[in-house]
């Protein structure tokens, strides 16, 4: 099981900005270990975002993103208590889905 | 009549002059954006620090019920008392009776998970700095206990003879030149306003520098995506001076963290920090 995402929704003015930590390992599939043997490659492929449902992004990622990504993206029209979902899927078909409530 | 040519010759010597001010100014110039350049950066990422990460792993980690003797790290004693973590940072390291030593942090931490949660020693120095999917658990620990301190003052009053004691053979450490290199840590950092390449170098004898430093540790590292400790950095310092290696949680390990720890004295603790 994937470690959990940091999931911030703040209303700024008449937007809410989300900002998201994920954890993970993001590898390109173009390093090489200690033995000289390529690591394969492992990264997020899609991230999604929901608020009470309705979809607000929808990201698709490769290889270049860095370790441990930070995304920071804002829309309008929330309310405070809003859920907000993050949902990603990887190279290896793992996923792992977070939820936090929008803050004013 | 002398030939007329040593006025050209006066003109380019002019003008050479010129032309080297002018570079002076343009360095000065690149340099000033480029720190302004870093110091954007890290304003960028304080608010994003992925630390948060090793935080929260961290509190899961001191209040899970783990090792041999199935104990979690609550009835652990970081100087404050069995299980109080709150400000516990802003005093260590410190003298431990009840293990007869001084110690920090990292070594604290490990002599609570050898006796309370049964781990061997051994196999926790072998684990003790983190790289991709083998995870340390002292860097997550770490991030979640100096997280608590946020916000508070560095508070050491060395009023224990043996921490007096440390900070004297730490201070020794500091400026003890060794190796091929015949390199001390003074050697980068015992002069104010140096750096190497684009790294500002801290004056880690100077109260303000070891301030500024000293409270950003424990630090997620951006150009290796870990967490690392205040350890991991001496035990860098040590690999870059081709020092022996530097045995995690050893006295001379805690006499040099116990150094830079007194010197910052008064920092207001920003701990987990992001370094690039």
């Amino acid at each position: 099981m994937p470690d959990p995402m940091r999931i911030r929704a703040k209303i700024e003015g008449d937007r809410c900005v989300v900002r998201v930590l994920m954890s993970h390992e993001m590898e390109t599939g173009l390093r090489k270990d200690a033995s000289g043997q390529l690591v394969p490659a492992h990264f997020i492929r899609r991230v999604t975002a929901t608020v009470n449902g309705k979809p607000v992004l929808n990201a698709l990622w490769g290889p270049a993103v860095s370790k441990n990504p930070v995304l920071q993206f804002s829309f309008t029209g929330a309310r405070p208590g809003d859920k907000v979902q993050i949902t990603w899927v990887d190279t290896k078909s793992e996923t792992r889905t977070d939820e936090a409530a929008i803050t004013a | 009549m002398r030939p007329p040519a040593h006025r050209p010759g006066l003109w380019a010597l002019a003008l050479a002059v010129t032309a080297a001010a002018a570079m002076c100014t343009v360095a000065a110039a690149q340099e000033d954006s480029t720190s302004r350049g870093i110091e954007r950066y890290r304003e960028a990422v304080a608010d994003s620090n992925p630390g948060e990460l090793w935080e929260v792993r961290g509190e899961d980690l001191w209040k899970a019920r783990r090792g041999p003797l199935n104990v979690s790290l609550e009835g652990c004693d970081l100087g404050k008392g069995p299980g109080v973590v709150a400000g516990a940072y802003a005093e260590l390291p410190r003298y431990f009776a009840d293990a007869g030593r001084v110690m920090d942090l990292e070594t604290r931490l490990m002599h609570c998970m050898e006796t309370l949660q049964g781990f061997n020693r051994a196999e926790l120095v072998r684990r003790a700095f983190g790289d991709g999917e083998r995870r340390s658990d002292f860097e997550a620990l770490s991030a979640y206990v100096a997280a608590q301190s946020r916000g508070m003052a560095m508070n050491i009053p060395l009023k224990h003879p043996r921490e007096q004691e440390a900070y004297r053979e730490g201070e020794r450490l500091f400026f003890y030149r060794a190796g091929t290199h015949d390199f001390a840590c003074a050697t980068c950092h015992g002069q104010a306003g140096k750096r190497i390449r684009l790294q500002d170098l801290p004056y880690l004898s100077d109260p303000a520098d070891a301030r500024r430093t000293y409270v950003t540790w424990p630090a997620y590292r951006v150009s290796q995506g870990e967490m690392r400790t205040l350890q991991w950095r001496l035990n860098d310092c040590f690999r870059q001076q081709r020092f022996p290696q530097l045995v995690f949680g050893s006295e001379v390990s805690v006499d040099l963290a116990m150094y830079l720890a007194r010197n910052a004295n008064g920092g207001i603790l920003a701990a987990p920090g992001v370094k690039r």
